[in-house]
């Protein structure tokens, strides 16, 4: 397949990811400020923002306006709306290669949350557009694996999604480990639920909320689907897929390095990393963020010096 | 980790491909569109996604009648949420158009309908004289007569939805919200008989093999010329003409192998040619995909007629592009170059390419490396051999032509020249269908093939020529004046639809550029009965067979009917207001 399209349709995935994590964080976080706040609420949206809008990190949140920010600031990279659209811009490019189901209901998702014309005030509005994207998401994933063939095309989808997933998770958990001083049994469940992890965890582990219980059940645990572990398994499967596909002789630099980031969440036990947890999960991101160069350089902007046909 | 993908080279390759699409002409040309006003009876507005000037008005019009429609619907129908920001196209792309046509319209059966269809002195498709269908309609008329009330209007809501959930549509631009739209359609078949064709057939064959070898000719010795057939002023001062061009050896020497000519019908009844479209013709993929729906809303009337199959167009398409592939290239590898999503005819390139089973390509995933042409795969770089270009040539090549150009690649054309690449069409073609060497047409054939034309052209007089120009300039009323260059019904001057103001306005452009202009005397074009109002009604018409030549020529027995749905009009121009029709050419 054409390198600009398997771009595309990474870069769908990985925006698509985004804005369901953003409906996920936001649909817990406003759950929770709804509650009196046994510290601030400042702080709580302080976390929202700071594992949603990374980089721009403000010293002060406003809380009147951090929903609206995070919904729909046309201003904003990283409002559920403009990863929405970002989604529907690059599957748009590419709209003859993915299932015609697949379009249309990207397209009237897009069409569904870019028709409120958000006022900042209107915290019902967001959360309207919160719990589209929500049922969306959900949709989405089950048209996608449903309809399209699962070949390169879909292990380029499904790369996008983990390596966004994985990384969303690295920073959330951040964002509640920084201040778990002030974290109390609500917060917790603020986070398990941004990670629609709350009915998962209380299952494996019960209702008793331990901060390092939960650090391993969201990082370390292969069978749930929103834990980091879970996410690089899937990377790693679909990386082997497409490579065997690809038939490339130049794939020892990713299969290098996507083994050792599994490693680092397959051969670790949570106790010898939760003093060193910002660390260890900014490495984590770091080794992602190398990993995604290096299939960038290997199957999408590659110099054309190696990749003459024989 | 928070890369985020920017997406301004997307929008800046988006303006250039609003540029670059600029000639891919005729059916879905630009960004106009009439919407809605066909059935539901409003006036007819002209949505100018490219803020035009001149069209502002319109335009403003436009915005307020949707709004009032979009308002009407929400308070009528509760169910349907409506996005209606700040942009007139903002309507949310479910079946909202749809929708409102269906509102309004009082139900007629089908005599009903047929009541008002007034003859006007043009030549009429389907009636001889009023209530006395020609004999290749009597099955269409039967039929028409025993629709019971609102049978029609059902039928065509089945057909809009049909179009509109297979996703058959052309990009409205200006915004990026809700910027795909259905191709305006009719109902009704237009119906062509087998003697008719073969006429159509014959005089196509003839026309398109002499341009061949006009363009040959002129692009090696330049006989024609030499011998004083055709000026060679008139060739050389061709906006289309490429000096680049000169001896370079095609493949089989086809110069021109998709085109879509334009024919209308006179008033006697004949075909004419009114215009040879040679660089990138379009509008196939409303032939193909608009005959699939008519399937499936008249199975009996179809199956009556017995109508000859267009659905091999696809594959006859394919191997015609094979042809052309370069010596010694056994599998070649064909692909289809699009400026991308943002062009009004994406939905064409990407259907074609699904249809063929081949690559649909942009500029920036053509490599050319020692003169040869890869595309970028996953899998490394793979060779291309022939390139089905729906690019105009000043944008295929940065370092040949438009230099600015990011639709193209740099290295095509020196690829071109050392034969390791084809085109389809070639470069150049351009000159021959201009307007002005359409007044030479008749002589070419008479030249290279020593035949008398089989299809008539329109008389044209050529500005250039003072004798003819001050002729004009004193009579403009009568005719039809055209800029030579231009198409999809752009820098028109329909002599008696226009203003004095218009007429002054023209006569000045004529008198400063004389080459850029050629007039034809107005002509009434045929009319075919059209479902519009919930009535039938006479619209004009006209239509463009598509012509491949591959090894041999072949002609689709079929073509695009393109239909001026307003009253009256004679522009059947999707960009002004025109639709389709599906054209059905019966067996013997």
């Amino acid at each position: 397949m054409l390198s600009r399209v398997l771009d595309s349709l990474y870069w769908m995935s990985r925006y698509f990811e985004r804005a369901d994590n953003a409906s996920r964080v936001l649909k817990a976080t406003y759950g929770l400020i709804l509650n009196p706040a046994k510290f601030s609420t400042e702080e709580r949206w302080f976390r929202a923002v700071s594992s949603l809008a990374p980089g721009a990190a403000p010293s002060r949140v406003d809380p009147q306006r951090a929903l609206f920010l995070l919904v729909a600031d046309p201003e904003g990279e990283f409002s559920i709306v403009k990863c929405i659209s970002g989604a529907r811009e690059n599957a748009r490019q590419v709209r003859e290669e993915i299932s015609s189901e697949m379009w249309e209901h990207l397209n009237t998702l897009f069409h569904d949350v870019t028709g409120f014309e958000l006022q900042p005030d209107d915290d019902a509005g967001a959360m309207r557009v919160v719990s589209l994207v929500r049922e969306g998401s959900y949709r989405f994933n089950g048209i996608t694996a449903g309809t399209l063939n699962h070949d390169e095309a879909w292990h380029f989808i499904q790369l996008g999604k983990y390596m966004e997933r994985a990384c969303n998770l690295c920073v959330l958990l951040d964002a509640y480990f920084l201040v778990d001083k002030h974290a109390d049994d609500l917060d917790w469940v603020g986070l398990l639920s941004s990670c629609a992890a709350f009915e998962g965890y209380c299952k494996a582990c019960t209702a008793e909320l331990k901060p390092e219980r939960i650090a391993n059940f969201l990082l370390l645990k292969p069978e749930f689907p929103y834990s980091v572990r879970y996410s690089l398994d899937r990377m790693y499967e679909a990386l082997n897929a497409i490579s065997d596909l690809s038939l490339s002789h130049r794939t020892e630099r990713v299969e290098r390095l996507i083994g050792r980031l599994r490693s680092m969440v397959a051969y670790v036990q949570v106790d010898e990393i939760i003093a060193g947890l910002n660390k260890y999960l900014a490495a984590i991101i770091e080794q992602c963020r190398e990993l995604h160069s290096a299939v960038h350089e290997l199957y999408i902007e590659y110099p054309i010096e190696v990749a003459f046909p024989n | 980790m928070w890369s985020i993908r920017t997406s301004k080279p997307e929008t800046e390759r988006g303006r250039i491909a609003l540029k670059g699409s600029a000639n891919d002409e005729g059916a879905t040309d630009r960004a106009r569109v009439s919407t809605l006003a066909q059935t539901n009876g409003a006036a007819t507005a002209n949505l100018d996604a490219e803020h035009k000037e001149g069209h502002n008005e319109q335009h403003n019009s436009c915005v307020n009648s949707r709004l009032r429609l979009a308002i009407a619907l929400r308070t009528t129908s509760p169910m349907m949420r409506i996005a209606f920001p700040e942009h007139p196209f903002a309507v949310r792309e479910t079946s909202t158009a749809i929708m409102i046509i269906d509102t309004d319209v009082s139900d007629r059966s089908g005599a009903e309908t047929l009541r008002q269809y007034e003859l006007n002195g043009a030549y009429d498709e389907m009636f001889r004289a009023a209530d006395h269908p020609r004999k290749q309609y009597r099955h269409l008329y039967n039929l028409l007569l025993s629709l019971g009330p609102g049978e029609l209007r059902r039928s065509k809501h089945e057909a809009d939805q049909s179009f509109f959930n297979q996703g058959i549509t052309f990009t409205v631009y200006g915004h990026d919200k809700g910027t795909e739209r259905i191709f305006p359609h009719d109902l009704l078949p237009r119906i062509i008989t087998a003697a008719e064709w073969e006429r159509i057939e014959r005089g196509l064959t003839q026309r398109i093999t002499a341009l061949n070898l006009f363009l040959k000719d002129i692009y090696h010795e330049g006989k024609i010329i030499e011998d004083g057939v055709v000026p060679g002023k008139i060739v050389y001062t061709c906006k289309h003409y490429r000096r680049e061009m000169r001896d370079i050896k095609v493949p089989h020497d086809v110069y021109i192998t998709v085109v879509g000519t334009d024919l209308i019908r006179n008033p006697e009844g004949n075909f004419v040619v009114l215009e040879d479209n040679l660089r990138v013709p379009s509008g196939v993929s409303y032939m193909l995909t608009s005959r699939g729906v008519m399937k499936q809303i008249f199975p009996g009337l179809f199956q009556k007629c017995r109508v000859r199959p267009i659905e091999q167009y696809s594959q006859a398409l394919l191997s015609t592009l094979r042809f052309l592939a370069p010596e010694g290239r056994s599998d070649p590898t064909v692909v289809l170059l699009t400026p991308g999503a943002y062009n009004s005819a994406y939905f064409e390139h990407a259907y074609l390419a699904r249809q063929m089973g081949i690559e649909l390509v942009e500029g920036r995933d053509l490599v050319v490396h020692d003169n040869v042409v890869y595309m970028r795969t996953t899998f490394g770089l793979r060779r291309v051999d022939v390139i089905y270009r729906r690019i105009d040539d000043d944008y295929l090549d940065p370092l040949v032509f438009e230099s600015g150009s990011v639709l193209g690649a740099v290295g095509l054309f020196n690829a071109y020249r050392a034969g390791n690449i084809a085109f389809a069409n070639a470069l150049g073609t351009g000159v021959a269908d201009d307007k002005a060497i359409y007044a030479y047409v008749p002589k070419i054939i008479r030249y290279y093939l020593d035949q008398d034309p089989i299809l008539e052209s329109v008389e044209t007089l050529l500005m250039s020529d003072r004798a003819q120009r001050d002729h004009v300039c004193q009579r403009l009323a009568e005719y039809v004046v055209k800029a030579v260059g231009e198409s999809g019904g752009y820098g028109m001057l329909i002599g008696p639809h226009s203003t004095e103001q218009e007429r002054s306005e023209f006569r000045e452009k004529i008198n400063a550029q004389p080459r850029n202009y050629i007039a034809q005397p107005a002509i009434n074009l045929s009319t075919a009965p059209c479902f519009v109002d919930g009535a039938i009604e006479p619209r004009h018409v006209d239509l463009r067979p598509y012509l491949l030549y591959g090894e041999k020529i072949t002609i689709t027995p079929g073509g695009l009917t393109r239909v001026a749905l307003r009253k009256g009009s004679l522009v059947v121009n999707s960009s002004q207001g025109g639709g389709s029709k599906d054209t059905w050419v019966l067996q013997n």
